[in-house]
């Protein structure tokens, strides 16, 4: 009796948790008919906010994989005085408030900052550009890829480059045929992350760019600049963000099923593998 | 047939250093036990280690001399080298495996190796006896100007493993190519190569033909590693000019030679089982309760006291050996090696 009554109290907690993780995603969708939520698809600001919000994570996420990949190589597989500091340091930006991050940028690369007079010298004024934007999302998402890509590079077989090696092929061509392919399941999975995490960014952005309709206004701060005049606007670029960040962590859980068998035939969905 | 050489090659392992001297021109074979730095010489052969000093050559080609500082990288030593667990590249089919290492000769080394019929497959789906083939495949088609086999037999299971020793005994046997094998079991040693090195705490104890390690091992380490008894004792000189071994319970083993050495070692096909006190004066007799008896196929090892002897499973049989059972351990005193106390690998 007693333990029938302790298992239904679990399912009961189980469910509460459940029904308070989902409800404002449901709440979102139901709050107003999907037909008002739909024309607001074709309001300027939504329209405005979205490519500004697609651009800058696209710039933002192809240089983190540009320059995240190898530095993730270097911090997996050189053990050198500092390392943990080095990797330490790397992960700072994912633990730092959003809002000082953006001070931070300001002070760094700002008008009067530490590197903005060199950069005024040049012609270039970065704060409140959509360059601004880019700069934002890359500084407070790269920690998320480096990380992964950090594990995968790390999880692979030290004896494979070897191989290679042994087998005729420079550092380059071992990188690109048996290292890069190997972590690619783990690397998809980081960038998958960091995307979800510089789609969302809010503090640092709005710190070092602003808000500017079509310039600088990403999708969270159009939603936080509409809520208050015109809430379906705000829904309907929800909704949108929500769809994205569902796709995202779609993308993120086939990633590491990748990279947890990397010998099987062919990646399918959900780890679920087609050989054993 | 090129030769490799390896002079006075120096690599700091973590709680000694290899050093050796060591040339390569047919079918060689390092022993010794884990973490003696065996792998650690195929990876400075390769080019995987950089070492300390010293001075790898292939021929006239210098691929590592610390005093000028050459190095020249893996990719550019032509070195077939098959790791331990083969180290097949997951994400690639077998016939994408032997490619890597040469494009166009992916048919031949297929064919050759019996695994056409696998080129699709992955190394994932393979046994261990496929898997190693497919890495030999790779490693030769590599065109090597020496093979490197980091313990070849360990990955297999005890059926496998005979058949493959005897596929890789006739392997070695074709191929025109220096090898050097290193492995923990003195008998795959002694049937895949011509010439053994004995490598202990980095540093090379005994090298010799098979048949020389086990007629003159080097010391304690060498005998027990090539499969003899030890028997420790102190020298004894009786009156009437023989010479002999206080064994530590008390026994005295007539010995053909009498130096000062305190271990004997006396090899298990040297020692006779028998029922009742074989009255042999030139014997050395053991009595003592049968504590094991290991059938091996047609040979049978029988443990009594300190010595393990070999004898056929037809002798077992004919003398209804069991275990517990009463019985006499005898060897000739020509049977016995006197080697220096040096045990164990401390």
């Amino acid at each position: 009796m007693r333990r029938k009554a302790l298992a239904l109290a679990w399912i009961a907690v189980s469910l509460i948790t459940f029904a308070f993780l989902l409800l404002p995603i449901v709440a979102i969708f139901v709050h107003t008919s999907p037909g008002r939520v739909l024309d607001q698809l074709s309001n300027p600001v939504v329209k405005d906010a979205f490519v500004v919000s697609i651009k800058t994570s696209v710039i933002a996420q192809a240089l983190i994989l540009l320059f995240g990949t190898p530095t993730a190589f270097l911090l997996a597989t050189r053990r050198f005085p500092g390392h943990s500091l080095a990797v330490t340091l790397v992960e700072l930006p994912l633990v730092l408030p959003p809002a000082v991050a953006g001070l931070g940028l300001l002070a760094a690369l700002g008008r009067e900052g530490l590197l903005g007079s060199s950069l005024d010298a040049f012609g270039v004024s970065l704060p409140f550009t959509q360059t601004a934007v880019t700069v934002a999302v890359a500084y407070v998402a790269s920690p998320l890829y480096i990380r992964q890509a950090i594990a995968s590079f790390e999880a692979t077989d030290p004896q494979l480059p070897a191989a290679s090696r042994t087998l005729g092929a420079g550092p380059v061509r071992t990188f690109f045929r048996v290292v890069l392919p190997l972590a690619r399941g783990g690397l998809i999975a980081g960038l998958a992350l960091s995307f979800a995490r510089g789609l969302g960014e809010f503090g640092a952005t709005i710190m070092f760019a602003g808000s500017l309709q079509a310039v600088t206004q990403t999708l969270p701060l159009a939603i936080y600049a509409e809520f208050d005049q015109n809430f379906d606007a705000a829904l309907a670029m929800s909704g949108v963000l929500i769809l994205v960040s569902a796709a995202l962590l779609l993308t993120l859980r086939i990633g590491l099923s990748w990279q947890r068998s990397p010998s099987s035939k062919s990646p399918s969905l959900f780890g679920l593998s087609s050989s054993a | 047939m090129a030769t490799v050489s390896l002079e006075q090659v120096a690599v700091p392992l973590r709680t000694f250093q290899l050093c050796l001297s060591l040339s390569v021109d047919s079918t060689v074979a390092l022993i010794g036990p884990s973490g003696a730095g065996k792998s650690t010489v195929l990876n400075a052969i390769a080019g995987l280690v950089k070492p300390a000093a010293g001075r790898i050559s292939c021929d006239d080609e210098v691929w590592f001399d610390g005093e000028r500082g050459v190095f020249v990288p893996p990719e550019r030593r032509r070195v077939g080298l098959v790791f331990q667990d083969y180290a097949l590249f997951p994400h690639l089919t077998v016939r994408q495996n032997v490619e890597y290492a040469q494009r166009n000769a992916a048919d031949e080394y297929l064919d050759r190796f019996g695994i056409r019929h696998l080129e699709r497959a992955r190394p994932g789906s393979l046994s261990g006896g496929e898997r190693q083939r497919v890495a030999l495949a790779r490693a030769l088609a590599r065109d090597p100007e020496i093979l490197l086999l980091d313990e070849p037999l360990s990955a297999l299971d005890a059926h496998t493993k005979i058949e493959v020793r005897a596929e890789l005994q006739q392997l070695l046997a074709d191929l025109e190519i220096p090898t050097l094998l290193v492995t923990h079991d003195f008998e795959d040693a002694a049937a895949l190569a011509s010439h053994i090195g004995v490598l202990v705490e980095g540093e090379l104890r005994q090298t010799g033909s098979p048949a020389d390690l086990v007629a003159e091992p080097a010391d304690a380490f060498v005998a027990s590693f090539t499969g003899a008894n030890l028997l420790r004792g102190q020298p004894y000189w009786a009156s009437d000019n023989t010479s002999g071994v206080l064994l530590d319970d008390g026994t005295l083993v007539v010995t053909s030679d009498g130096d000062e050495a305190v271990m004997l070692a006396v090899y298990p096909w040297d020692i006779t089982i028998s029922t009742s006190h074989p009255d042999d004066s030139a014997m050395n007799v053991i009595p003592g309760a049968i504590s094991a008896i290991t059938e091996l196929g047609n040979r049978a090892r029988v443990t009594i006291g300190p010595l393990t002897a070999e004898i056929t499973v037809d002798s077992l049989r004919r003398l209804g050996l069991q275990v517990g059972q009463h019985a006499y351990a005898s060897f000739k005193a020509t049977g016995t090696r006197a080697v220096a106390g040096k045990g164990g690998t401390g």
